[in-house]
């Protein structure tokens, strides 16, 4: 099967800084995928490359099996981009913001007007469409955004954040909308900082921090790998489960007034522990993506 | 040069314009207002009131009434003005504030496209504000026709040029207050010193030799050759001069906002 983008040694450098450190990975058709890390990490840098909004620096960039360098324009008039600030055009209604674009995609003003109406259906903003942009709330501008992403019926999709400072009813309206389109075949490519978001949309993810990838997969896989099945929170730890997992060889992390404790195979250690070793508490939870990426990223703030 | 302009596309300039257009179509009736009323309000002022005091004006051994004089100057002020007032104000805020570029980068406009079209749509205000000041100083007897109709297509030139400095300026200036500098050093100067209300020989020489290398200078004597319907070999140069205006700042214009505009 032919990769949809296949990115390979992909540098970005602004001046001294490396954005994007020579990172390589492919998506293929249909797939839902995810670049994660934390603010800063690369992520839009990475996705402007494949958007052709950014020139690289240095590595080699296939979408849809043309070079990126040699068939920008026409990449860039199978791909729907939606990116990380709201940019819909101020001066122009709804439907006139997905007329617009639909022209800039060299669509007819019929087909264009067509399309946006059946867009601004698909995204519940139809009783909107006389509205001006920025008297829309937040959901709303999301959604319209993505519908103006899909104006030239795009092969692949590229979302920046798509729900960042959304409300959780927003979100998941947005979330149900990206689930029809793939299911329709489309390929996606997102970035967020979500880990719920990532696990319930990707297929497969790369995490990334300081421009390089630090792991990728499936989300499922890579819960498994590095962090197990099972985690262990114990409030208050106290010296002498301190001794215990020091003795076991467990894999933990330790914050002081915290102990999180990594379970991979499936033992009674919970009840174990929670029987000799938890005075303020402990909580058995099944380990997710967050736990990946927290351990792989570390703790620490950013930014 | 030859790379700047084979990445502009007419369709997609054609595109960026026809937003812009979309756009103006809506609030026409403001944007008619200010080209039907300024040149009232100068030709009221300056014609009635101050012709009295000024009397005749000899121009090119022509003598003229002091009205028709700064008709043809009142035009080509608006040229101009509309044309860099569009290229810097109000690209710049579909540039820093409304992030109009960058959605429009992420479709097949390339930033050349993007770029041409918002100068040829400072142009073609230029050409709208033109036709309606026409309207407006025909009804006062001061343009002949047909050859006044040449100043349509040499609003379209003289907003080429202008757009294209402006649309430099754009590129360069940090921050939106900054536009005062090229209007207080660049388009008041021009305003008031390039023949418009009085001939520049009225000026000392070192500054005539000044008022000289204004392109507004030249866009005057266009205008006024056209409105006295009087052509001669001199409007050739004065053409040359403007469209070398425009061919040394619409690259230079290109050149930094693509140096802006690409991340
Ligand atoms: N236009 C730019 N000029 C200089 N540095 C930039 C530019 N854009 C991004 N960066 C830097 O590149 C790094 C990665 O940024 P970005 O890709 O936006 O991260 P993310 O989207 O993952 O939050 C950051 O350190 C950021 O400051
Ligand atoms: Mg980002």
């Amino acid at each position: 099967m032919q990769a949809i983008i296949t990115a390979k040694n992909l540098t970005k450098r602004y001046g001294d800084l490396v954005a994007v450190d020579d990172i390589s990975f492919n998506v293929l058709p249909g797939e839902c995928y995810g670049i994660l890390g934390p603010n800063g990490a690369g992520k839009t840098t990475t996705i402007r490359m494949i958007y052709g909004f950014s020139p690289m620096t240095a590595g080699e960039l296939t979408v849809f099996g043309l070079d990126l360098r040699k068939h920008l324009c026409a990449i860039k008039s199978r791909i729907g981009v939606c990116q990380q600030e709201n940019n819909l055009d101020p001066d122009l209604n709804l439907l006139q913001n997905l007329e617009v674009f639909g022209l800039f995609f060299n669509l007819t003003g019929r087909q264009a007007h067509e399309k946006a109406q059946a867009l601004l259906e698909f995204m519940s903003l139809d009783h909107r469409k006389d509205a001006k942009a920025l008297e829309l709330s937040g959901g709303m501008t999301r959604r319209m955004v993505l519908a103006r992403a899909l104006i030239n019926d795009p092969e692949l999709l590229i979302l920046d954040e798509p729900t960042t400072g959304l409300d959780p009813q927003s979100r998941h309206q947005v979330w149900e909308r990206l689930e029809e389109l793939k299911k329709k075949g489309l390929t996606v490519l997102l970035t967020t900082h979500y880990m719920d978001e990532a696990s319930r949309l990707c297929d497969r993810l790369l995490i990334m921090d300081h421009g390089r990838i630090l792991v990728e997969g499936r989300p499922a896989d890579l819960i498994r790998q590095y962090v197990g099945h099972d985690i262990i929170e114990v409030a208050e730890p106290s010296s002498d489960l301190r001794a215990y997992v020091k003795a076991r060889q467990l894999q933990v992390e330790d914050f002081g007034h915290r102990m999180i404790i990594y379970e991979s195979n499936g033992s009674n250690l919970y009840q174990e522990i929670s029987k000799k070793y938890c005075q303020e508490g402990c909580l058995l939870r099944m380990a997710s993506l967050e736990d990946v990426f927290l351990k792989l990223t570390g703790r620490e703030l950013r930014e | 040069m030859k790379s700047l302009f084979s990445m502009v596309s007419w369709m997609g300039l054609f595109r960026v314009w026809q937003r812009n257009f979309i756009v103006y179509r809506q609030n026409w009736k403001i944007s008619f207002l200010a080209p039907i009323l300024e040149p009232l309000f100068y030709l009221l002022a300056f014609g009635y009131g101050l012709s009295t005091l000024v009397g005749n004006i000899r121009e090119n051994g022509m003598e003229i009434s002091y009205t028709a004089f700064i008709a043809p100057a009142l035009i080509a002020i608006n040229i101009m003005n509309n044309a860099f007032f569009e290229n810097t104000y109000s690209s710049f805020v579909r540039m820093y504030y409304q992030k109009t570029f960058d959605a429009m980068m992420a479709t097949p406009l390339t930033v050349n496209e993007i770029i041409a079209g918002e100068i040829v749509w400072g142009a073609t205000k230029s050409v709208i504000a033109t036709m309606i000041m026409m309207a407006v100083i025909s009804a006062f007897g001061l343009i002949q026709y047909p050859s006044g109709l040449l100043l349509i297509p040499l609003a379209f030139m003289g907003g080429l040029a202008f757009g294209a400095v402006g649309m430099y300026f754009t590129g360069i200036v940090p921050h939106i207050d900054l536009f005062n500098l090229p209007f207080f050093l660049f388009i008041t100067p021009m305003f008031l010193f390039s023949g418009t209300f009085f001939p520049i020989e009225n000026l000392p020489d070192w500054a005539q030799v000044i008022a000289i290398t204004f392109p507004l200078t030249h866009l005057v004597n266009l205008a006024r050759s056209i409105c006295y319907g009087r052509f001669d070999g001199v409007m050739l140069w004065q053409l040359l001069y403007i469209v070398i205006f425009w061919m040394v700042f619409f690259p230079l214009a290109l050149y930094k906002m693509r140096k802006r505009l690409i991340k």
